[in-house]
C-alpha cells in the first residue's frame, strides 16, 4: 500500500513537534525515519496509526483519505518500543489477540498464531508468558502479534532500542529478511543512523519536527542536502570557508566543491574518512594525537589558520608512515560539501 | 580503599544492636496497642462464657444487627467495584478540567472524622436539611432509615478501590491499551481483555479493604442511621448500645465474631499483597 503525508503538523502545547512534513512510501519498501532524540519522528508515526490526531495536514493510506479515521480500523500493525505485550496472556493469546477481537473463530486464530510464532522463530514458546522471555524474544512476539491480522502498513517505534548491542545487531538482520519474506510495507524510527543505514531502503532524516532529507541510504550519505544531515551521518569536519568558484579555503587548506552551490562564506563539512595526510616537512597542519581504535586509527591535527581536523584511516595504511604527534603533515581534502553559513543548526 | 573495606564491618555490629533494639521496641508497641487489648477481649469472653457469648447471638436483634451489617458490606463491595474502577480510569487516563480536584476529594473520606460526615449528611438530608423538602415529597427518608446507612458506608469506603486502582493503571501507562486499539479492539474489548486484567490484583485488594472498612464504621452509622434496634442497628451499634445497657455476653460475642472476620480479612490482604508483589516483580524483570 502506498503511503502519502501531506503537510503535516502538531503541536503539544507551545512545543512543534511536527512541522510541515511531506512525504511518500511506496509499497512493499522498508523506510526508516532517522532523527535524534525529541525530533518529532515517533509523533510522525503515532500520527500514521492513529493514535495521534494532526492539527494539520493529511495522512492517505493507499487511495483513502484515512487522517480522521479511528486507530482501530485502519489495519496498521504497531510494534511498541517498549513491546506493550499483554502480560496477563501467554505468548500465543498474545499474537491472536488481534484475530480474537475481530472474531476469527478460535481455531483458526490459534494456527494462524502458531503460523507466526514459526516464522518469527519462537516455535515451542507459545505457552510462556512474556515475563518468562528475554527482550529479543518479546520483540518478536511483539513482531508476531502486529502481522497477525495481515496489517497494510507496519510501523515500528525504535524497534531495537531496548535489546543490547549484539541482539540488536541480529535482530536488524533478521528484521530485513523478513521484510523482504512477507513483503508488507514497513515504516521503523531510529535514532541510529547504521540501523536505518543497514535496513532501510529509503531513509527520511528528521530535524526539529521538518523533514531534512529523504533518499536511499547511499544518497543521504553521499550527498547531505543540508549541513544538519552532513553532520548528523558520519562523523565530520566543520570548518569555516570561503568558496570562489569551485574552490573552498579554510585557513592553509584546499578543497574542491562541487560547483552550484553557496558562495563567500560557508561552513565546508568534510568527513573524518574524506580526509588524506601524509608527512610533509612543508605541510599545511600539525598533528596533536593519533588514536588507535581497532582496526583503524583517528588522527587529530591543527591546520594553519583553520583549527582542529579529525582523520581517519585503516590501521595499516602506508600514509601513516612518521605521522605522530608534532609531525608535520600535508591533507588532501578528496571530498567535500559547503553550506551557506546560515543554514539551520 | 582499605579503611572503606574496614567500615561495613566495624558498622555492622552496632547497626545489629540498632536493629534488635528497633525490633524489641516495635514488639513492645504492638504488645500494649494490639495484642494487649485483643488478649483483653478473649479474657473477658472466657469470663461470661464462649457459649453464653455466641448463644446471645442468636437473638432477634443480634441476628438483625448482623444481616444488616452483611447487607451493608455487600453494597459497598458492589458499588465500589464499580465506582472505584471507573473514578481510576476517569482520574488516571481521561484529562478534564476539574480532574485534579476529583483526585483530591476521592481522598476526603479518609481525612474527615466519619462523625463530622455523618453531620454534614445530616445538614443535607436531616429533619431541617436543605434537602429534606424535596425527599418529603418524594416520600423519601433517608436519616435513620435504611437508606442513610447506605450512603454512610459508601462515603466512608469511597477512597479505597479507586486509590489503589489509580495508583496501578499510572503505573502501567497505556501503551497495552494502545496496542490493542491498533489490533483493532474496541473501547469495551480493551477494557475487559486488557485494562481490566491488568488491575484485577489492585481491585481486589481495594476491596477487600472496603470490606474491613464497612464491616468496622462506627461513627457515621451512628449519627445517620440512629441505631435503632432492629431496624438500622449494624455490629459495631450494637455493641456500643450493649455495653450501654450492661448486656456483657452479647456485646463480647458480637466483638469476638467481627475480630474474627478481620482477621480471615487480613489473612485476604496480605495473600493479595504477596500476589501484587509478584506482579510487580515479573514487571521489574521485563
Amino acid at each position: 500500500m502506498n503511503i502519502r503525508v501531506e503537510h503535516l503538523s502538531k503541536r503539544f502545547g507551545t512545543f512543534e513537534a511536527v512541522r510541515d512534513v511531506t512525504f511518500e512510501v511506496r509499497s512493499g519498501s522498508l523506510v526508516a525515519l532517522l532523527g535524534p532524540s525529541g525530533s518529532g519522528k515517533s509523533t510522525i508515526l503515532r500520527i500514521l496509526a492513529g493514535l495521534d490526531t494532526p492539527d494539520a495536514g493529511a495522512v492517505w493510506l493507499g487511495d483513502e483519505d484515512a487522517t480522521r479515521v479511528h486507530a482501530r480500523a485502519r489495519a496498521i500493525g504497531f510494534v511498541f518500543q517498549h513491546y506493550a505485550l499483554f502480560r496477563h496472556l501467554t505468548v500465543e493469546d498474545n499474537v491472536s489477540f488481534g484475530l480474537d477481537v475481530r472474531g476469527v473463530p478460535k481455531p483458526e486464530a490459534r494456527r494462524r498464531a502458531r503460523e507466526l510464532l514459526a516464522l518469527v522463530g519462537l516455535g515451542g514458546l507459545e505457552r510462556r508468558f512474556p515475563s518468562q522471555l528475554s527482550g529479543g524474544q518479546r520483540q518478536r512476539v511483539a513482531l508476531a502479534r502486529a502481522l497477525a491480522p495481515e496489517p497494510k502498513l507496519l510501523l515500528l517505534d525504535e524497534p531495537f532500542g531496548a535489546v543490547d548491542a549484539k541482539v540488536r545487531e541480529e535482530l536488524r538482520e533478521w528484521l530485513r529478511r523478513l521484510h523482504d519474506e512477507v513483503g508488507v510495507t514497513s515504516i521503523f524510527v531510529t535514532h541510529d543512523q547504521d540501523e536505518a543505514f543497514s535496513v532501510a531502503d529509503r531513509v527520511l532524516v528528521i530535524h526539529r519536527g521538518g523533514l531534512e532529507q529523504s533518499g536511499t541510504p547511499a544518497q543521504i550519505l553521499d550527498e547531505p542536502a543540508t549541513e544538519f544531515v552532513a553532520r548528523f551521518v558520519g562523523e565530520v569536519n566543520v570548518l569555516d570557508a570561503r568558496v570562489e568558484g569551485a574552490t573552498a579555503r579554510a585557513g592553509a587548506l584546499r578543497a574542491e566543491v562541487p560547483t552550484g552551490g553557496p558562495e563567500g562564506d560557508v561552513h565546508l563539512v568534510v568527513r573524518s574518512y574524506d580526509l588524506k595526510l601524509w608527512r610533509d616537512d612543508a605541510g599545511v597542519a600539525t598533528v596533536e594525537r593519533v588514536v588507535t581504535l581497532g582496526d583503524r586509527v583517528r588522527v587529530h591535527a591543527t591546520v594553519d589558520g583553520a583549527g582542529a581536523i579529525v582523520a581517519q584511516f585503516p590501521r595499516r595504511s602506508s600514509l601513516l608512515r612518521g605521522v605522530e604527534p608534532g609531525a608535520r603533515v600535508a591533507v588532501e581534502v578528496t571530498s567535500a560539501r559547503a553550506y551557506g553559513s546560515s543554514s539551520s543548526m | 580503599m582499605r579503611s572503606d573495606a574496614r567500615a561495613p564491618a566495624a558498622s555492622s555490629t552496632g547497626a545489629r544492636a540498632g536493629r534488635v533494639a528497633l525490633v524489641i521496641l516495635v514488639l513492645l508497641y504492638l504488645g500494649v496497642v494490639l495484642i494487649g487489648p485483643l488478649g483483653a477481649l478473649g479474657g473477658e469472653l472466657a469470663d461470661v462464657g464462649v457459649g453464653a457469648a455466641l448463644g446471645a447471638l442468636g437473638r432477634e436483634d443480634a441476628l438483625a444487627a448482623l444481616r444488616m451489617t452483611v447487607v451493608l458490606t455487600a453494597i459497598a463491595v458492589a458499588v465500589n467495584a464499580v465506582v472505584g474502577t471507573a473514578g481510576a480510569i476517569a482520574i488516571v487516563r481521561h484529562r478534564f478540567r476539574g480532574r485534579a480536584l476529583l483526585s483530591a476529594l476521592a481522598d476526603l473520606p479518609l481525612a474527615v472524622s466519619p462523625v463530622v460526615i455523618g453531620l454534614a449528611f445530616l445538614a443535607l438530608v436531616g429533619r431541617d436539611g436543605v434537602l429534606a423538602p424535596w425527599l418529603d415529597a418524594l416520600g423519601v427518608r433517608v436519616v435513620f432509615a435504611f437508606p442513610g446507612l447506605v450512603v454512610a458506608v459508601l462515603f466512608v469506603t469511597l477512597p479505597y478501590t479507586i486509590r489503589e486502582v489509580a495508583y496501578v493503571l499510572e503505573e502501567i501507562g497505556t501503551s497495552e491499551e494502545e496496542a490493542a486499539v491498533t489490533l483493532g479492539a474496541s473501547a469495551w474489548q480493551t477494557f475487559w481483555r486488557v485494562t481490566l486484567p491488568n488491575v484485577r490484583v489492585a481491585l481486589g485488594y481495594g476491596l477487600l479493604m472496603t470490606m474491613a472498612r464497612s464491616l468496622g464504621e462506627f461513627g457515621a452509622v451512628l449519627v445517620l442511621g440512629g441505631s435503632i434496634s432492629g431496624q438500622t442497628q449494624t455490629a459495631t451499634t450494637f455493641i456500643h448500645d450493649a455495653i450501654e445497657e450492661r448486656e456483657l455476653a452479647p456485646a463480647y460475642g458480637m466483638a469476638a465474631l467481627l475480630a474474627a472476620i478481620s482477621v480471615l480479612l487480613l489473612a485476604a490482604l496480605e495473600w493479595a499483597k504477596g500476589r501484587r508483589a509478584r506482579a510487580a516483580e515479573k514487571e521489574a524483570d521485563r
